[in-house]
């Protein structure tokens, strides 16, 4: 296809990028590694000119080396903190065995990829580098070809029954200009369930990649905060298949940072698969340059699958954020459900959202439907509830909560639905006009 | 109680002139009722007194028990004892009934230096207001008005009136869109609250409110100005002859 041509203008960049990656030669993961650096060369690196990038401009993203700035240390104890887990730590993309739980849980198998690449062959052969290479199809994600060459860790997971407690990937950055490359395989086994929660910032420049395979009457809940550094920079990609009658569900939190495109690329691959992806984004300007990009697209491929996307951002003093959203139904994927929001709340005029929805529906028998919507805080609503005597700022932190509940609505457990509405209110409060 | 003089308001991007100097008094313990015609300037009188934006104060004052209302944020209006019942009440999906309630319940004694009310208790307060007003328990855990029909969002005000305790309530139209029963339960919640420490501004079309609760005075407001001051007959005469022969005489 076209878009896999070679582009001239982008092969001495993108050279000079992977000459600057310190490549690992991979045990299980060398082929994969071998065709992902192949694929990458093929694209060539993003840049603004690609109607993918429109509207997020990736040259920090796709630089041979991450741009510098001091960490930022909120000094408090992680979101995840109160929630009975099996964490597993890294800091600026490096395992620390010392502070990571045993990698021992009833349910689940988990090894760490820069251990288990030693062998010659693994059970995550089969998804390594395979379900990225499989959501290039559309539309070329360079910098997820990039991340399977470069992998240097990341956690491989095979859920076998139902995990006794969540895993959580606690990613913390220390260093200035540290540049993590971190790549996760999951499989969820028939009927098998997880949680998987990520919190923090990981590097000063993120490059991951997650790949879900979700078997029949599988079910994989997966919520992470991103960490409230702002210098962040962050690249991410979620590639999930799923199963017949099997659940994927994600939900993120951003809350600060100066780049994150987050993308997620999705196959219901058999009949009854269900799909949520979810996603609440706040920043302000005023402490410090704030970008958020969610990228999605979910494919539908068999009978009687449901997907939903759903995208809150909140912004001021110049923040901008960016959806692209995208719902393809295949032939033959007759009655699906999909659905798309994105919304975004302007707490002043300087800000901006970008969002390009789309749908591409090739069965008859569907129901489709997306919206996007950008607004201020609705001042009759605000005004209601001073009326009352609530003050003011505690009136702004009830309505912007309102205005999330949606996307935050998308977390089925109540705990960790709380603990991210402890951390909006915190930011809320941080953050007042 | 409520002390107005002499206000005059304008809209603050426009040069419109919409209260023309409104003087009004009302007494601790006693009901007062405004009528009049459409766009004479009732509800925006309840809006200023209750501090909302959009509108400039050129000249005049407003006090409620000796303090300046005009100088308070809503909320500080809100402790001090004001309560607006809404024209329209405000319908603002994601935030509970409850929760909301309970908010500003607690943010209203904390200004005012009162212990917070717990969760238990408020729970039992109003469950018990909400039955005398028969309104549903599970409408309580609705988000705020969301899905309520017109005459449950108004029922919805007087709970809340109900559950604050306010000292000055005023009441925009709260019988519009009201059922016969419905008007009962409304101005029984209303009769209940009446006692000596406390004042009530009654802004109606129709006398049939003003049978259930009996005002004490009435007052006719017209383009902007109370044009005349009477007794609950006024009301009567009101709705005998409409607005023609009152506003003819004071022209
Ligand atoms: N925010 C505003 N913008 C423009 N015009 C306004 C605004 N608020 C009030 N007005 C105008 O001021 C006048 C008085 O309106 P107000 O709502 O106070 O009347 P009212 O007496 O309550 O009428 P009704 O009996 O129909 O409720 C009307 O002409 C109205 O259009
Ligand atoms: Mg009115």
């Amino acid at each position: 296809m076209a878009l896999l041509a070679r582009d001239p203008r982008r092969q001495p960049e993108t050279e000079a990028r992977i000459a600057a990656l310190d490549l690992p030669r991979g045990g299980f993961t060398r082929a994969a590694r071998a065709e992902a650096l192949a694929r990458l060369r093929g694209f060539g690196l993003p840049s603004r000119r690609d109607e993918y990038w429109r509207f997020t401009d990736p040259a920090d993203l796709a630089a041979p080396a991450p741009a510098a700035g001091a960490p930022f240390d909120p000094r408090e104890a992680h979101v995840f903190a109160g929630t009975d887990r099996l964490e597993i730590v890294f800091v600026d993309g490096v395992f620390d065995p010392a502070r990571s739980g045993p990698l021992d849980l009833a349910g689940v198998e988990i090894t760490r990829l820069a251990e288990a690449d030693r062998a010659d062959i693994h059970w995550a052969q089969g998804i390594y580098g395979t379900l990225e290479a499989a959501g290039q199809a559309a539309v070329p994600r360079p910098l997820a070809a990039l991340n399977t060459g470069a992998a240097t860790d990341g956690i491989l997971m095979r859920v076998t029954g139902r995990a006794a407690r969540p895993v959580c990937l606690v990613h913390e950055r220390r260093a200035a200009a540290s540049d993590a490359v971190l790549h996760h395989c999951i499989r969820v086994e028939p009927g098998a369930e997880v949680t998987l929660l990520e919190t923090g910032t990981a590097a000063a420049r993120l490059n991951a990649v997650m790949e879900v395979d979700v078997a029949a009457g599988g079910r994989f809940h997966h919520v992470r905060v991103q960490g409230r550094d702002h210098g962040r920079r962050a690249a991410t990609h979620i590639f999930a298949r799923v199963g017949a009658g099997a659940l994927f569900k994600s939900f993120t939190l951003a809350m600060n940072g100066v780049l994150t495109r987050n993308e997620a690329v999705i196959e219901l691959a058999g009949a009854g698969a269900v799909a949520h992806v979810a996603g609440a984004a706040l920043g302000d300007g005023a402490t410090g340059a704030f970008h958020h990009d969610d990228t999605v697209f979910v494919t539908h491929d068999a009978v009687g699958c449901e997907s939903r996307q759903v995208f809150k951002k909140v912004l001021r003093h110049g923040a901008v954020g960016v959806f692209q959203g995208k719902i393809l139904v295949r032939p033959g994927a007759q009655k699906t459900d999909g659905y798309q929001i994105s919304q975004a709340l302007l707490l002043d005029e300087d800000s901006q959202f970008l969002a390009k929805p789309e749908l591409e529906i090739h069965a008859d028998d569907v129901k489709c439907s997306h919206g996007s919507t950008t607004g201020a805080l609705d001042a009759t609503a605000l005004f209601y509830l001073r009326s009352r005597g609530v003050p003011r700022d505690a009136a702004v932190t009830l309505l912007v909560l309102s205005f999330l509940a949606d996307a935050i609505g998308e977390i089925e457990d109540e705990a960790l639905r709380q603990a991210i509405v402890e951390r909006l209110e915190a930011w809320l409060a941080r953050h007042r006009a | 109680m409520l002390t107005i003089r002499d206000l005059h308001v304008k809209l603050e991007d426009e040069d419109k002139e919409i209260l023309k100097g409104v003087d009004l008094t009302v007494e601790a313990g006693r009901v007062h009722a405004i009528m009049g015609p459409n766009g004479s300037g009732k509800s925006t009188l309840s809006h200023v007194l209750a501090g909302r934006e959009g509108y400039a104060v050129t000249q005049g004052s407003a006090e409620l028990e000796g303090a300046d209302l005009l100088a308070m944020e809503p909320e500080e209006r809100a402790a001090a004892g004001l309560f607006l019942a809404f024209q329209y009440p405000v319908e603002i999906p994601g935030v509970g009934n409850m929760t909301f309630l309970r908010t500003a319940l607690n943010a209203q004694r904390k200004a005012r230096g009162e212990p917070e009310v717990s969760a238990g208790d408020f729970l039992k307060l109003v469950r018990e207001k909400a039955r005398t007003l028969k309104i549903d328990a599970e409408m309580l855990k609705r988000p705020i008005n969301v899905g309520f029909s017109g005459g449950e969002k108004k029922r919805n005000e007087i709970l809340q009136m109900a559950v604050l305790e306010p000292r000055m309530c005023i009441l925009d139209e709260t019988d519009s869109g009201l059922d016969v029963d419905a008007m009962r339960l409304v101005a029984d919640g209303v009769n209940a609250l009446r006692d000596a420490g406390r004042g009530f501004l009654v802004i109606t079309h129709y006398q049939r409110l003003l049978d259930h609760i009996r005002p004490d005075v009435v007052h006719i407001m017209a383009d902007g100005r109370i044009v005349r001051t009477g007794g609950p007959e006024l009301a009567l005469e009101v709705e005998r002859n409409g607005y023609a022969g009152i506003l003819a005489e004071v022209a």
